[in-house]
């Protein structure tokens, strides 16, 4: 085990996927000689080469749209969108075009390529640098959507996307980046579709995604220190495809669910996975269902606002004991 | 090497075209404008629902392009994409099969009339929203540099796409990596249902364009199909030999309206007349006959044509529509549509 930064991890996996398979290719703004925004990509160009690794114009419907034939044609790419707010630039490209033509053409064209953006608040960027969209994502059919909340899930799940014959859109939470952990040495494979159990707990099934995963765990912490409240912390990883068995079994086991979404509050993912378990396990749950969400507004960025508005670890503690205790 | 292929290249070097090439050009034209002439009975008929967008009078284009292309090149076309399918060699019964939404249909009955594709024989898809397909050209276009496999990209749309962000986004991306793709570019006077000149800063809205990401100004008459062979030819054969993409301007004129719904009343009156008179195959037509080409020749391919739209139809007539379970199927490369576990 060697320990990485959620950044670091991000190029060890496109790097393990680039050694092993001369398709995969990668392409985006800045990611080339400058190693990207947010130096996640830092070294494949010098790897790689300029044949591989792609400097692109801010044309983030070229980037997709290029990414899309490429990938019908036989390659394998990783295309980056710089912050996941700018998938509403080239949105077409990943609703209309690439969600849907395999199923439009009956099966006849094939998508097998990664986009790769940076999600997600935290970082005082205001509202159009901060939005968790993974739901715009989640609401359209033909795209899977993954979120890692570690590094080992940064390189094992990105290889794993690599690797899907279906189009994949992959969040990186962008205050994440800086995050360490550990990491398996040599090839790291994961897969989709499987949420993670962090921790048991008896009282409360906390089911979260990429940061709020961390704040889930921090506030169970206090939950079960400070106030005896015993909770089981469910990373959910991937939301297509999603683990209904790991949070329906987990639900049923504490009678409790609380979902911690980033999402502003309607239509966030964790309103999905609210209506599963009520529609399948509503007799299990000894209480209502509890969803902590961002109000639905936009993003603000001053640190007061910002941190009063993305739920904390101070709210999820705050919510759980008045809501679940 | 094939005839075909033998045709093309005399084509590209003396300027001329073979005798087999432009018989070849003469029945490719004369099927694409049966075959939509059919499915506008069928529509008549209520047997094909929903919208479409012919393609009469633009028929030269399309015929030019699928017979100068090789067979492994790729075709990128608009919901107005029935003659760029069948020009690149598929099913007519399986276009017609689709219109009608039968089983028979190129894409099993999920895609209709504006999503026609035909992987096998390079119809790399039908795109129903403006400007969309520029850059999965271009991105075919980079695998196809990338793999260094000799494949070319050719990428149709009308002269309204023009003036989306998309267009302009593809043409620096391909001008920028000097990319194997062909822009054409068919004008044909109306963004819909308005004038083009009305919402146009400049005349030639392709061509004038041109200029912007260092690409040359090509403009062809799109109702001569001889015209824009030559020019489908050297423009793909330099794409093809590393020279970079190429946007040409065709201009044409559509003898319908846009769509189904479009009795196209905002045209000048004797505006259709005058360009029903530079008809492409009545054009085509007349230059054979001048060269020396029999009328049974000629003939013999009109009703071989019409042979074929009328065993097209009859096998599409007979399908029967798509499977219930087919609804979720292929969401996914396993075939399926699941969600979840």
């Amino acid at each position: 085990m060697a320990e990485l930064t959620y950044r670091d991890a991000v190029a060890a996996g496109i790097a393990q996927e680039m050694e092993r398979d001369e398709r995969v290719v990668f392409l985006g703004e800045d990611v080339a000689a400058p190693g990207g925004v947010f130096k996640a990509t830092v070294g494949l160009i010098e790897k790689f080469g300029p044949k591989r690794v792609r400097d692109c114009p801010i044309s983030e419907q070229a980037i997709l749209g290029a990414a899309m034939g490429a990938a019908m044609t036989g390659l394998r790419p990783i295309a980056e969108i710089m912050f996941s707010d700018f998938l509403a630039v080239c949105w077409d490209i990943v609703a209309n075009e690439i969600a849907k033509t395999r199923y439009m053409t009956n099966g006849q064209i094939r998508l097998p390529l990664v986009i790769r953006t940076a999600n997600g608040g935290g970082s005082r960027f205001g509202a159009q640098h901060s939005q968790s969209v993974e739901n715009w994502a989640m609401a359209v059919p033909g795209i899977k959507v993954v979120a890692p909340a570690f590094p080992a899930d940064v390189k094992g799940l990105l290889a794993a996307a690599v690797r899907d014959p279906d189009p994949v859109l992959f969040f990186e939470q962008k205050s994440l980046y800086a995050t360490k952990g550990e990491v398996p040495d040599g090839e790291h494979v994961d897969q989709l579709g499987k949420a993670r159990v962090l921790r048991q707990g008896k009282d409360c099934t906390i089911v979260a995604l990429a940061l709020m995963v961390h704040r889930a765990l921090a506030a169970a912490e206090l939950l079960e220190k400070e106030h005896g409240i015993s909770c089981t912390v469910v990373d959910v990883r991937s939301l297509v495809p999603l683990d209904t068995q790991t949070i329906l079994s987990e639900v049923v086991k504490t009678g409790r669910l609380v979902t911690v979404e980033e999402n502003p509050r309607l239509c966030g993912w964790g309103a999905e996975i609210a209506s599963i378990v009520a529609d399948e396990c509503f007799w299990d749950l000894d209480g209502p269902i509890v969803r902590i969400t961002t109000p639905h507004v936009p993003l603000p960025s001053a640190d007061q606002l910002e941190d009063n508005t993305i739920p904390s670890v101070e709210r999820v503690v705050r919510e759980i004991r008045e809501k679940v205790d | 090497m094939d005839t075909k292929t033998k045709g093309r290249k005399a084509a590209a070097a003396d300027g001329d075209i073979g005798n087999e090439t432009r018989l070849e050009l003469y029945r490719s034209q004369v099927e694409l404008r049966y075959c939509e002439k059919r499915a506008y009975d069928l529509f008549l008929q209520n047997l094909i629902k929903g919208t479409s967008h012919l393609s009469l009078g633009q028929e030269a284009i399309a015929a030019a392009f699928g017979v100068a292309m090789r067979p492994d090149d790729w075709t990128f076309c608009t919901y107005r994409g029935h003659a760029h399918t069948l020009a690149r060699g598929a099913s007519m019964a399986g276009v017609l099969g689709e219109l009608m939404g039968r089983e028979c249909g190129l894409l099993g009955g999920k895609g209709g009339s504006m999503h026609l594709t035909d992987v096998e024989h390079g119809a790399m898809g039908s795109y129903a929203i403006i400007g969309a397909h520029l850059p999965v050209a271009a991105g075919a276009a980079w695998s196809a540099q990338y793999r260094g496999s000799g494949q070319v990209a050719v990428c149709f749309f009308g002269d309204g796409t023009t003036n989306i962000g998309a267009f302009h986004e593809a043409l620096n991306f391909s001008a920028v990596w000097s990319l194997p793709v062909v822009f054409v570019c068919e004008n044909n006077l109306y963004m819909e249902y308005t004038p083009i000149h009305a919402v146009t800063a400049v005349p030639h809205p392709a061509a004038d364009r041109a200029g912007a990401y260092g690409l040359e100004a090509v403009i062809v008459d799109g109702n001569d199909a001889d015209e824009t062979y030559r020019v489908a030819v050297k423009y793909i054969d330099r794409a093809r030999k590393g020279g970079g993409p190429a946007l040409i301007e065709a201009k044409t004129y559509r003898h319908s309206g846009h769509s189904r719904a479009d009795p196209a009343k905002y045209r000048p009156e004797g505006e259709l007349e005058k360009w029903l008179e530079r008809d492409p195959l009545v054009i085509y037509r007349e230059r054979l006959r001048g060269l020396g080409f029999a009328e049974g020749t000629l003939k013999d391919v009109e009703e071989a044509a019409m042979r074929k739209v009328d065993e097209a139809t009859a096998t599409a007539k007979a399908s029967p529509p798509p499977s219930v379970a087919d609804i979720e199927k292929n969401v996914w490369a396993d075939g399926g549509a699941a969600w979840r576990n």
